[in-house]
């Protein structure tokens, strides 16, 4: 009986530490399907605002999108929303700058800014956004989306979900 | 150890070793069938010749198709398509069949739930079933990845977006499975393992488990007689072939069946080379472009119902965004199927004709699922989105009243109705505009799930009635 | 007997109704209906005056077509590689050799006229910011006789994959007929002369989509992913079936359109003959291993009902 009792014992913990291995083993499969660290590092876009210049757009890629970012966008043609034009934009050091995904919210196109007169233009369908990233003519549901982004400094960290952000898309 | 003598033919020699004799009759020769079946009992056998040609169809793609984000569209449509002898063939049978294989699926699973052949001691097979739907549908999921056209991309896109919306977990789920923050090249090459292998595997122990669950409860048959297959199969073995209840597996039962599949063939092949546009897309034959969604974003065919519940629900309820209810009934329509042995809370093995008030929920639920099927694929604007509603909170509500209705509860049963039609209206009165969505309709919501979670517990089993 | 053909009859019915909804009805509410091309070119002006060939071609001189497009037929060459002509006009300038044999001779005429009109083009180009081809200002005898030189030289029968050159390739890639936008990819030597292509294809490339604003797509498969009628309906009046799209009307006849269309099938769809024509042995077997089947079954069957 007890030599019964003993052999029950080190059967469990037998079982026990071959379960260890086991999970041990799902651990090192469940790492290999998360994504790699250069996929991980190239979620996270930083960029450098400080060499931008007035009226200057820039598109960067983020996450297999473009990004637009236009330094002291002319707010004067934010027909759709006269009053809140500082709403879909963003204060960083001394100006304001308007941060979107650059494409188009009917069907994804990518929108071209025509500087002379400050809007967004999608060739494919002929979708207007005004400077604000706002939908004006056409047939785009809605305005352009805005990324996630932290700020640090004059630094915009893509991929990020900075005070600023929330502010913006109204969570916080 | 076993006795062996010398072996007057290789079969014998063989026989000595393996028993195929014994095997053979074990497995055809003498595995009874009931008699009174009709050709909805082949659909089994038209599905394993489906899955054959899947697999070997298959399998000469696998010869020249390349899991690359940059290679993997041209390597199907130019090298399979238009330079491989007879890959234009594989990829149309492939393409086809998948497609295929899932209206075979259907009718053998209504076929199961019309003449009740899930309870009783057959709940496993039932569930084996299940298990094989829900794995076939992951195999045709991935598999439609694999072209890199524009409806591959962005299926897959809307698709495992859907993880997000699991509470906590969600967004780094869909990161996890996509390997990359968007469906990307690490998506393809592990879609393209689990295709090819993880999940074809799994199928193969999973039909052996669903054949292996049929043996002890024996196949139904057309009037859910109870059988006394033992009697009956010796019967037939002492020459009263025609009294005999039973037929063998090999050769009675299998040469109706190498009719239909015969039948089914030709209906298959004029898809595969006249009729194919419905499994492949036209619109996946353009390449992958993140940068461009397409217009319409569908998934195939027989994924739409489940999509349609998904979509169905359009205005918030509560603490509960529009996105929310749809997720919620979408988990719980993509498992339903498992419980309804205990959703049914009648005994009684009987066709749906006799069974009164089952047959008119019978094809209520086709019916619903057609619909449902139907505007999963039309856009759902305008009064689309309150058809889609009504149809989805209708599928749920017809599981809802199954235990009521099985049992014969009759006030529970005019609760569920009542509840349901009030949901209708208010969905309406939202839809209109006329009515805000408020504590009423939330109210109503959690009466309806209240009724769906607690009548399968707490309504009491009945036996069969005479 | 009775009672299977009475399951079968419903579940016929039920996956048509299935199959109706989901295929003809759906797509004929996301794609809604326009009218088939007639290749009339009914909004543009006829034209009503006999040209005379000799004095065209003094008159595509005299106007200084040549600064511009090649005539090879004629012994002009292109003036300008491709390359360089597209990063000064955005496109490359068509060869106008045979460029009567596919596009319809009004249209020519009006093109010729008023290109930013004829190729319904008032929403991308302005005075502001001008097409890259002038209108012209002559007589509409003058155009007469342009167009009659134009048909003059162009060649009478073109094959399906020269109408393609002419009417497609300065945008379009065709990948899978070797096809590139700066003509076929040849044979390379050694890596320089490839690198060498590249480079210039990837320069075009870029002039293109900076031109129109989207890079045109490639071709190969368009003939499955779009069909033949959506093509031809498209080719006939880009902005009909595509509002805004950065496509000019190109004006190509019903024939020339149909030449493509052949084409687009040769390279996206080369096994389609041999498709249609295996299907019909391949059905015409099961159909006898059906009826064999049956057979076989009602022999087996006897012994047992």
């Amino acid at each position: 009986m007890a030599d019964q009792e003993r052999r029950s014992f080190i059967g469990k913990v037998f079982g026990g530490f071959a379960a260890a291995g086991g999970l041990a083993a799902l651990y090192a499969m469940k790492r290999t399907w998360d994504p790699l660290p250069s996929v991980m590092a190239a979620g996270f876009t930083t960029v450098d605002l400080s060499p931008m210049k007035p009226g200057e757009l820039r598109t960067v890629t983020w996450r297999g999108k473009p990004i637009f970012i236009l330094k002291k966008p002319p707010t004067d043609n934010c027909k759709k929303l006269p009053d809140e034009p500082k709403k879909r934009l963003v204060k960083i050091g001394d100006s304001d700058y308007l941060i979107v995904i650059g494409l188009c919210t009917h069907l994804g196109c990518i929108p071209t800014w025509e500087p002379d007169k400050k809007i967004f233009h999608c060739a494919c369908h002929g979708g207007e956004y005004d400077a604000c990233g706002v939908d004006t003519f056409g047939p785009p549901p809605r305005p352009l989306d805005i990324p996630p982004f932290k700020i640090e400094g004059t630094k915009l960290v893509l991929g990020e979900e900075g005070p600023e952000y929330l502010k913006l898309v109204g969570k916080a | 150890m076993a006795h062996f003598t010398k072996a007057n033919s290789i079969y014998e020699w063989l026989d000595q070793r393996l028993a195929l004799t014994k095997l053979w009759k074990v497995l055809a020769a003498e595995y009874w069938i009931p008699k009174n079946i009709n050709f909805l009992w082949a659909m089994g056998v038209v599905l394993m010749t489906m899955f054959t040609i899947l697999v070997i169809s298959g399998i000469f793609l696998l010869m020249y198709y390349k899991p690359d984000t940059k290679l993997a569209f041209d390597s199907v449509n130019y090298t399979i398509m238009q330079e491989v002898w007879f890959g234009w063939l594989w990829r149309h049978m492939h393409a086809v069949a998948a497609s295929v294989v899932f209206l075979v699926i259907y009718i053998h699973m209504f076929t199961a739930i019309y003449y009740a052949s899930y309870k009783r001691g057959r709940e496993l097979i039932w569930i084996s079933g299940m298990l094989l739907f829900v794995t076939f549908s992951a195999e045709a999921f991935s598999g439609y990845m694999l072209p890199w056209g524009q409806m591959s991309y962005w299926a897959a896109q809307v698709i495992t977006n859907l993880f997000g919306g699991i509470p906590f977990i969600g967004d780094e789920l869909v990161i996890w499975i996509r390997g990359n923050f968007y469906v990307s090249d690490p998506t393809l090459t592990r879609f393209f393992m689990l295709h090819v292998f993880l999940l074809p595997l799994i199928i193969l122990m999973l039909i052996g488990l669903h054949f292996y669950t049929l043996r002890i409860p024996h196949v139904n048959n057309q009037d859910g007689e109870d059988i006394d297959f033992d009697a009956e199969a010796e019967k037939y073995k002492a020459g009263l072939k025609k009294e005999a209840k039973v037929i063998p597996f090999w050769p009675v039962f299998l040469s109706k069946d190498f009719f239909v599949v015969s039948v089914f063939m030709i209906f298959y092949f004029y898809l595969v080379f006249y009729h194919y546009d419905f499994a492949m897309d036209p619109i996946n034959f353009d390449p992958a472009n993140p940068m461009k969604t397409p217009p319409h974003i569908y998934p195939e065919w027989y994924f739409l119902w489940s999509y349609e519940v998904l979509r169905g629900f359009f205005f918030d309820v509560g603490p509960l965004s529009a996105m929310d209810m749809g997720l919620i009934a979408f988990g719980i329509a993509n498992v339903i199927f498992f419980f309804l042995p205990w959703f049914d809370k009648n005994d009684e093995v009987a066709p749906a004709h006799r069974r009164g008030g089952f047959f008119i929920w019978f094809w209520l639920l086709v019916f619903d699922m057609i619909i449902l099927t139907i505007w999963g694929k039309l856009p759902p604007t305008g009064f689309n989105a309150y058809i889609g509603y009504v149809a989805a909170v209708g599928f749920l509500a017809l599981f809802a009243a199954l235990p009521a209705l099985t049992a014969r509860r009759r006030g529970l049963l005019m609760l569920v109705i009542i509840t349901t039609l009030l949901l209708f209206i208010v969905g309406y009165m939202v839809y209109a505009e006329t009515m805000e969505s408020g504590i009423i309709v939330a109210l109503l919501f959690l009466l309806f799930y209240a009724l769906f979670f607690l009548s399968p517990v707490v309504v009491k089993r009945v036996g069969g009635a005479k | 007997m009775n009672r299977e053909l009475k399951i079968l009859a419903i579940i016929v019915i039920l996956v048509g109704i299935t199959y109706w909804g989901i295929e003809p009805y759906a797509h004929s509410v996301m794609h809604p209906h326009h009218e088939p091309a007639t290749f009339k070119y009914e909004d543009l002006k006829p034209l009503n005056v006999k040209g005379d060939a000799a004095r065209g071609k003094e008159a595509i001189v005299n106007n200084g077509c040549t600064g511009c497009h090649g005539i090879e037929a004629a012994g002009f060459p292109a003036p300008m590689d491709p390359v360089t002509a597209s990063a000064t006009y955005g496109v490359n300038p068509p060869d106008l050799s045979n460029i009567a044999s596919v596009v319809d001779r009004k249209f020519l005429a009006n093109f010729i006229k008023n290109p930013v009109h004829a190729a319904l083009l008032e929403h991308k180009f302005s005075d502001s910011k001008p097409y890259p081809m002038p209108a012209f200002y002559g007589s509409d005898q003058d155009l007469a006789d342009i167009v009659a030189y134009l048909e003059s030289i162009a060649k009478k029968d073109i094959s399906t994959r020269e109408a393609y050159e002419v009417a497609c390739m300065r945008c379009h890639n065709l990948k899978y007929d070797n096809l590139t936008v700066l003509g076929e990819k040849p044979k390379f030597k050694n890596d320089v002369e490839r690198a060498e292509f590249e480079l210039n294809l990837a320069k075009y490339e870029a002039n293109l989509q900076n031109y129109l604003g989207t890079t045109p797509p490639d071709l190969s498969m368009y003939i499955r992913s779009r069909g033949p009628e959506y093509i031809r309906d498209f080719v006939e009046n880009p902005q009909k079936i595509l509002h805004g799209t950065a496509m000019p009307r190109v004006g190509l006849t019903e024939a020339a359109t149909e030449k493509v269309i052949k084409h687009l099938e040769k390279v996206g769809d080369r096994k389609k003959e041999k498709r249609e024509r295996l299907g019909v042995w391949v059905l015409l077997y099961f159909v006898i291993l059906s009826v064999l089947a049956y057979l076989w079954k009602k022999e087996i069957w006897k012994e047992v009902i």
